[in-house]
């Protein structure tokens, strides 16, 4: 494979970084501070996109920074996976960006500085991790993100930020310390290198019994993803301000754990010692668990950003059971479906996160009949429920498609009814939401009062709409995800 | 020039003698000349390290004398690395410590440099030296000069820990010698190259058998490895807290680099690994220390004592690491050396700074801080974060090598233990932060005006200034671990 040695990764990574202390210097004046904010984001995400075609013609383009031990070094490599995952989060950033603004403002937060500079140092983290070359880069910046976010989800500052702040470490630092961090050196121990390759690097140094401890250790050690019993601190995170749910905690963080997994299945472990050691059915059965229960858990949580969350451990696991199928078109629809569920659930944040600030309402027992105030809220978030639930005309659809074929396609069939049961869940859990905010009866006005049209302010309805276009759009121009996912996994 | 190897030592020593009688004249003439003579040690040290890089192991002969007679300095990549950790921490605390020593010791300014400078004298010397009886007076110049020091501090509990510290310290130091002796009664000489000359052919003896093991449990007590540790959280809490800053990185540190000299110079791997065979045990020894380390840290109310056990802690890395057998845990011993060094040396530097405003840092007296002292705290998480072991901080590195090492030689038990201690020191630490980030009893959603606006209240810009510097030098080690692996350590285990 052609490699190209440029700057871009690194430059991509840094630009957030970079801007810190201009934000730092201006934070008395917001106007000034929240332009630089997308002067950064938008040079990242020209960056980004701007090593699409190299990637697309199937070349890579590396670069390599330090080099602290042979085999293990702080190394950039793109390639299709890491394209695809630098894309979604780079745009998904200025997006945000927007609404973060709306929502800080409108609830006049106090510590603005500091949120906006530590979500730039997550979101650099975020695309360091996408661009890692090795599982010790990807580390390094799984740590950083790690500990970049804790002052997002502490934001608060009071007794029931610190609670949940807590548990956020103890479950993400302390497995990624405990499980992760062993595992990875006993890799290098066996192998003596660290980075990826779709053949993976043990070439027959590893017995079944290491190699499942070993891959359960990474599976479980990378909470950030979620999987069952390393989960509740999710929920928990969902006291940081919305923004951070949205971005960080239905896009940013939780699938650099999953893309770390996916990493670690196709280019740590390699399919084929998967496939002859049959792992990835252990991996399909955990992930099936996390599927089910997430759902079924969603289904009980009456706050709404709580309810999003469960959706969201249940759909992460999406991600890394198509991948554990370890057929084509089942790691096709699992790595798609970190763009096409990035899109949707960040829309549903960004509408829990519109409804708290025009009404103050948490509870979706508070929001019947609230969809004739805020349309263009509930029909944004009809079409993000569509795009978790996988109904067309979303780009769900396209990746629930597509696991549905790769578990025929790697004669999996029982687990088929896994993703018809879960789908049916999520049916269950998400339009009622939508059917009363539209039918319901509205607790304070009775029926005969017309009803006046209050959104929250725009900076807040503006991105939201984006994103429900963008899940529309995504169902009929798949392609150029699908083509990165191709390139990357070599099929 | 050929004489920076006697520069270093000498400098910081006439620099002692000068600064003591200038205190005579007018106090204030003291720190000039002290800082003087440490900066000529650091530019020596520098010089020394770039020569032995470039041209091998320096031996330099005392006023001419040849060995075994002669005093000599024999100076390889190892001490050459430690002696530049050593000048360079010291003189970087020499000008974080303008303000706080005139703070802290009022009138005893001078008496302050000239013990100051006696001990950093005694530290290089023992780097630098090639002798074994002239270690043990060094060691002593060191440690007579830190008892004082403590005794300089806090005025009610100072002088009973150096008490304690004295007593110690004393029995430590008669192990060693009489270890010395013993080996002396066999060899007939002191000369470390000599001794270790004569030494190969005599591997089965007792008596030299008898002369390591008491030599080690000297160094052991001087380095406060646990459980021979309790001397140190008192004497290290209750010192001038300029004083604290220099002893917590340097003293344990130049004892672990007496101990891998011994091992690897004197005494050597095969008689150490093949003849001994006491490896297993000493690797258990420092898993116990580690986790024991670890664990007193937790029950600390007060920061600088909670910092004293972490210490303890990381003495458990680097023997556990040096004894492990192999190449890797060497490495990692000793590229812990520097990273510990840096470590602790930026940790002490940010708790110096709220010392010089808030007088005592019990926990509690932490409220609010990272309002108060953002660029105090921004150095403290840093090298917390080197602690835990977070990359690309360097913490990470060694423990990286040490884990590898453990792995290789099947001490499964060891890297346990260091996983363990990393949960731990991220409890610890971020049990810290919790307590400078969240206010205390405040209830409710946080918007605007709830949350009073903190006025910051730094300490002297000299001392933000440097403890911002060593805090980032960790990210800079770190990254550059490759390179002080391939250019220092590996040449020297070979």
């Amino acid at each position: 494979m052609e490699t190209i040695i440029s700057i871009k990764p690194l430059l991509a990574v840094l630009v957030s970084l970079f801007v810190i202390p201009v934000l730092i210097s201006s934070s008395n004046k917001p106007n000034v501070r929240e332009s630089w904010i997308f002067v950064a984001g938008i040079i990242k995400f020209i960056l980004v996109l701007s090593m699409l075609p190299v990637i697309l013609s199937g070349k890579q383009i590396a670069l390599t920074l330090f080099e602290f031990a042979p085999g293990a070094a702080i190394a950039f490599r793109v390639d299709g996976l890491g394209m695809l995952f630098a894309i979604v989060a780079a745009s998904l950033y200025i997006v945000t960006s927007i609404y973060s603004i709306g929502y800080m403002r409108g609830l006049n937060e106090h510590g603005q500085t500091r949120f906006v500079c530590f979500f730039a140092l997550a979101i650099s983290a975020t695309i360091g991790a996408a661009f890692s070359a090795n599982l010790l880069t990807l580390y390094l910046f799984y740590e950083i993100l790690s500990l970049a976010t804790y002052p997002l989800v502490a934001h608060h500052q009071d007794e029931k930020s610190r609670i949940s702040g807590r548990r956020y470490l103890t479950f993400i630092l302390g497995t990624s310390i405990a499980l992760v961090l062993p595992a990875m050196i006993y890799c290098y121990h066996v192998t003596g290198t660290l980075e990826f390759s779709t053949a993976g690097i043990f070439a027959g140094q590893l017995s079944k019994p290491a190699a499942t401890v070993l891959l359960l250790m990474f599976v479980f050690g990378f909470a950030k993803a979620g999987i069952m019993p390393f989960h509740s601190w999710l929920p928990a995170a969902m006291v940081a301000p919305t923004p951070v749910s949205a971005l960080l905690h239905a896009v940013a963080v939780v699938k650099v754990g999953v893309f770390s997994i996916v990493r670690v299945m196709t280019g740590i472990f390699g399919v084929d010692l998967l496939a002859n050691f049959n792992l990835g059915v252990v991996v399909m059965c955990i992930a099936s668990v996390t599927i089910l229960v997430g759902s079924c858990i969603a289904l009980s949580q009456d706050e709404l950003k709580r309810r999003l969350a469960y959706s969201t451990i249940s759909q992460l696991s999406y991600i890394i059971f198509g991948v554990a199928l370890l057929s084509p078109q089942g790691q096709l629809g699992g790595v798609i479906h970190i763009a096409m569920h990035a899109f949707g659930k960040i829309t549903l944040f960004f509408c829990a996160g519109a409804i708290f600030v025009a009404t103050g309402k948490k509870y979706i027992s508070q929001m019947s009949g609230l969809g004739k105030k805020m349309p263009f809220t509930f029909a944004a978030f009809f079409v993000g429920a569509m795009g978790v639930i996988g109904l067309p005309p979303t780009g769900g659809f396209y990746s629930k498609w597509n696991l549905i074929l790769g578990t025929l396609e790697a004669d999996q069939t029982i687990f088929m009814l896994v993703l018809l049961v879960s789908s049916f869940l999520n049916a269950f859990y998400f339009l009622p939401i939508v059917y009363k905010g539209f039918f319901g009866k509205s607790e304070e006005e009775n029926d005969d009062t017309p009803v006046k049209i209050q959104e929250a302010n725009l900076c807040l309805v503006i991105p939201l709409i984006i994103t429900a276009i963008i899940s529309i759009v995504l169902f009929f121009y798949p392609t150029v995800f699908v083509n990165l996912i191709k390139v990357g996994l070599g099929i | 020039m050929d004489n920076y190897p006697a520069l270093i030592v000498v400098t910081p020593l006439l620099a002692a003698l000068f600064a003591g009688l200038a205190a005579w004249i007018k106090e204030r003439l003291s720190y000039p000349i002290a800082l003087i003579g440490l900066a000529v040690s650091v530019y020596s040290a520098f010089k020394v390290l770039m020569q032995v890089i470039a041209s091998g192991t320096i031996h330099y002969r005392m006023a001419g004398w040849a060995p075994p007679m002669g005093i000599e300095y024999s100076i390889d990549l190892l001490n050459a690395m430690v002696l530049l950790i050593v000048s360079g921490i010291a003189f970087l605390n020499l000008i974080a410590s303008y303000k706080s020593v005139a703070q802290e010791t009022n009138d005893r300014a001078g008496s302050f440099y000239t013990i100051y400078l006696l001990f950093v004298t005694g530290l290089l010397g023992v780097t630098a030296t090639g002798d074994l009886f002239n270690l043990y007076v060094l060691i002593e110049i060191t440690s007579l000069t830190s008892y004082a020091m403590v005794a300089l501090g806090d005025q009610d509990r100072g002088p009973l820990a150096s008490l304690n510290y004295v007593f110690i310290g004393v029995i430590g130091a008669s192990f060693y010698l009489l270890g010395v002796g013993y080996l002396y009664m066999q060899t007939g000489s002191l000369n470390m190259a000599d001794v270790a000359d004569i030494l190969s052919g005599i591997h089965g003896s007792s008596t030299v058998l008898v002369a390591f093991i008491l030599m080690m449990i000297g160094i052991w007590i001087k380095m406060a490895l646990f459980p021979l540790h309790v001397w140190l959280p008192n004497a290290y809490s209750y010192s001038p807290i300029a004083f604290a800053r220099v002893v917590a990185p340097l003293m344990t540190k130049v004892m672990v680099y007496v101990m891998i000299r011994m091992m690897i110079t004197v005494f050597g791997f095969d008689y150490i690994f093949k003849t001994l065979n006491l490896s297993h045990a000493v690797v258990w020894l420092a898993t116990i220390a580690v986790l024991a380390g670890a664990i007193m840290a937790l029950s600390q109310k007060n920061l600088k004592k909670m910092l004293a056990y972490i210490i303890v802690c990381e003495i458990g890395y680097m023997v556990g690491g040096a004894w492990m057998g192999n190449q890797l845990g060497m490495t990692g011993a000793i590229l812990h050396i520097l990273n510990d060094a840096l470590m602790t040396f930026a940790l002490f530097l940010a708790v110096g700074n709220m010392v010089y405003k808030l007088k005592k840092v019990d926990l509690l007296d932490l409220q609010g801080l990272f309002g108060k002292m953002p660029w105090t705290m921004a150095g403290f998480v840093l090298a917390a974060f080197s602690i835990i072991g977070v990359p690309p901080t360097c913490g990470f590195f060694s423990k990286w090598y040490l884990i590898l090492g453990a792995f290789e030689a099947g001490a499964y038990h060891f890297a346990v233990a260091l996983v363990i201690s990393s949960l731990i020191c991220a409890v610890l630490f971020f049990k810290v932060f919790e307590i400078c980030f969240f206010e205390p009893m405040s209830e409710g959603h946080g918007h605007g005006d709830s949350h009073s606006l903190v006025a910051i209240e730094e300490a002297p810009v000299s001392m933000l200034i440097v403890s911002g510097l060593v805090s980032l030098s960790l990210i800079v080690a770190g990254l550059y671990s490759g390179t002080i692996v391939n250019t220092i350590i590996l040449p020297f285990l070979k």
